[in-house]
């Protein structure tokens, strides 16, 4: 598989003298599900921002992404829906490919196409303060996907919802994850989560933000790549959890000496 | 408490308003105070009727300056937002002087832009432009900052032009700060039109309510003066309630500040 970002040594420091991030590389391979896990201020935010080309590193280099015309490719979810008030779903949805300059006729399906993916297709005439709190992030993600990317960056998106909200839209993540052969790189502060949805965990430390720990999660080397309900209960599932923890805390021992 | 049903809303208002205007019209017909001293409701509406064809023309007077004045205030304030939402350096060295306008009364400068300005017309409208323009100003830039961070973030990463961004974005962000400076604006162009009237004193064809206010109170016409008046208050709650409703037709879909009761 090739790579389709690589960081290398990046570091961030932000305009005030805060360390956000020091010497962190990462690749990320084409296909995979990466999350950054790790404690509030560790940077990983702004790794993605890093990648989404919304902020520059101050050292070190990114290959192979990047905001603006390439833009294409890339699709971003924020922690909050963050759609447009005013705006229906259709054309919150609709807002990438208008920008880009897509024509309508063409962008018309398009749009349609992407709501079905998200299973919100009849509700493109709704406004955003209609809808709950999972269909919004629903409505965000149909709106980061109808460029079809092959990148998809998600800043924490299921961290305001409730925890069945929660697991059916992890669910729905993983199918079209599969279906679309979308490379993830998913930032998020829960273990259980990131140990459900990745094919590798990258565990981060805070002040300065960098990479402690690396957990590959594939149960059954070669098996078929299966997250459901089943998953969940499984020995390997918990065995992950705990050596993801276990790294996690670590850092946390370290930061109180 | 249960919420008081919708006809109250409209009803008990009127009749307050109706037992005022009894109570009014029963204190002068009782204690027979003269018509130059306080003319009843009554004598106001015959007035009213009668002087029809001296307010009439006034009226418009008056209508004409306060929308044209509003209209200019819309379109210099969004404008100068605007301009300040693209270059800080335009908003660092035009600030004060707005600043200046708005802080100065409009009564004091009166007098000058009477001498300065080419025409009567053109001085009411610069009067009524400088005290209504101010809030359209502030509010709209204001509404233009205060664009979602996330959805300047998303706009920039599907590289969005400079138009886009102010068209899909900034503008409807903006939107409902722009309507509560307009409902703000409307009653001020009113005023300044009023006192610019004051001011400027003219008589003739361009003259204003204002105007035949000041000329009746020379002749100690008090009802006149009251039923002018009356046209003046008249017209403020036409143009409140205009912007009321431009406000709730615009924003009630989406915007908070508006949202339909009971959704």
């Amino acid at each position: 598989m090739s790579v389709l970002i690589e960081l290398r040594e990046v570091g961030k420091t932000f305009a005030n003298g805060t360390q956000a991030l020091a010497g962190m590389s990462l690749a990320v391979a084409e296909g995979e599900f990466v999350s950054l896990l790790g404690p509030s201020g560790c940077g990983k935010s702004t790794v993605l921002r890093m990648i989404a080309g919304l902020a520059a590193p101050s050292s070190g280099e990114i290959v192979g992404a990047g905001a603006g015309k390439g833009a294409r490719d890339l699709g971003f979810v924020f922690q909050e829906p963050t759609l447009m008030p005013w705006a229906t779903v259709r054309d919150n949805v609709l807002l990438p490919l208008r920008l880009q300059g897509v024509a309508p006729a063409g962008a018309g399906p398009r749009v349609k196409q992407a709501l079905a993916l998200v299973g919100l297709e009849k509700f493109g005439r709704s406004y955003p303060r209609e809808l709950s709190g999972g269909m919004k992030m629903r409505v965000s993600i149909a709106r980061a996907l109808v460029t079809r990317p092959k990148l998809l960056l998600m800043d924490e998106p299921f961290a305001a919802l409730d925890e069945m909200t929660r697991m059916k839209l992890n669910d729905d993540l993983l199918r079209l994850w599969r279906e679309h052969g979308l490379t993830v790189v998913f930032v998020t502060h829960s273990v259980y989560e990131s140990v459900y949805l990745s094919s590798r965990v990258v565990v981060m430390a805070a002040r300065p933000g960098r990479v402690v720990a690396e957990e590959t999660i594939d149960p059954t080397t070669g098996a078929p790549y299966l997250r459901d309900a089943e998953f969940r209960l499984l020995p390997e599932y918990a065995a992950a959890c705990r050596r993801v923890s276990r790294a996690l805390q670590g850092d946390a021992a370290e930061a109180r000496t | 408490m249960t919420p008081l049903p919708k006809w109250v809303n409209i009803v008990v208002p009127l009749l307050i308003a109706a037992l005022a205007l009894a109570a009014w019209e029963a204190v002068v017909r009782v204690r027979e105070i003269p018509p130059y001293v306080i003319p009843a409701p009554s004598l106001v509406l015959r007035t009213l009727i009668s002087d029809w064809p001296t307010l009439w023309p006034a009226l418009l007077v008056t209508l004409k300056i306060t929308v044209l004045s509003l209209l200019l205030a819309v379109a210099g304030g969004v404008l100068l937002a605007f301009l300040f939402s693209l270059s800080p350096w335009i908003e660092l060295s035009l600030v004060p002087f707005a600043v200046i306008l708005q802080v100065t009364p409009i009564i004091a400068i009166a007098p000058l832009i009477i001498i300065y300005a080419p025409n009567t017309l053109s001085a009411l409208l610069i009067c009524a432009w400088i005290v209504a323009f101010f809030p359209i100003l502030s509010n709209t830039t204001v509404g233009l900052r205060s664009a979602d961070r996330n959805l300047q973030d998303l706009f920039a990463l599907y590289g969005a032009t400079r138009w886009q961004r102010l068209r899909y974005l900034l503008a409807p962000s903006a939107l409902p700060y722009f309507l509560a400076g307009l409902k703000i604006a409307g009653g001020l162009s009113l005023i300044g039109t009023v006192v610019a009237e004051y001011a400027a004193g003219t008589s003739g064809q361009e003259s204003g309510l204002a105007y035949r206010i000041l000329e009746a109170s020379f002749r100690l016409n008090v009802p006149r003066m009251f039923a002018a008046l009356l046209l003046v208050a008249a017209t403020g709650i036409v143009i409140y309630f205009a912007f009321n409703w431009l406000s709730h037709a615009l924003l009630h879909k989406w915007h908070e500040s508006e949202l339909d009761a009971g959704r």
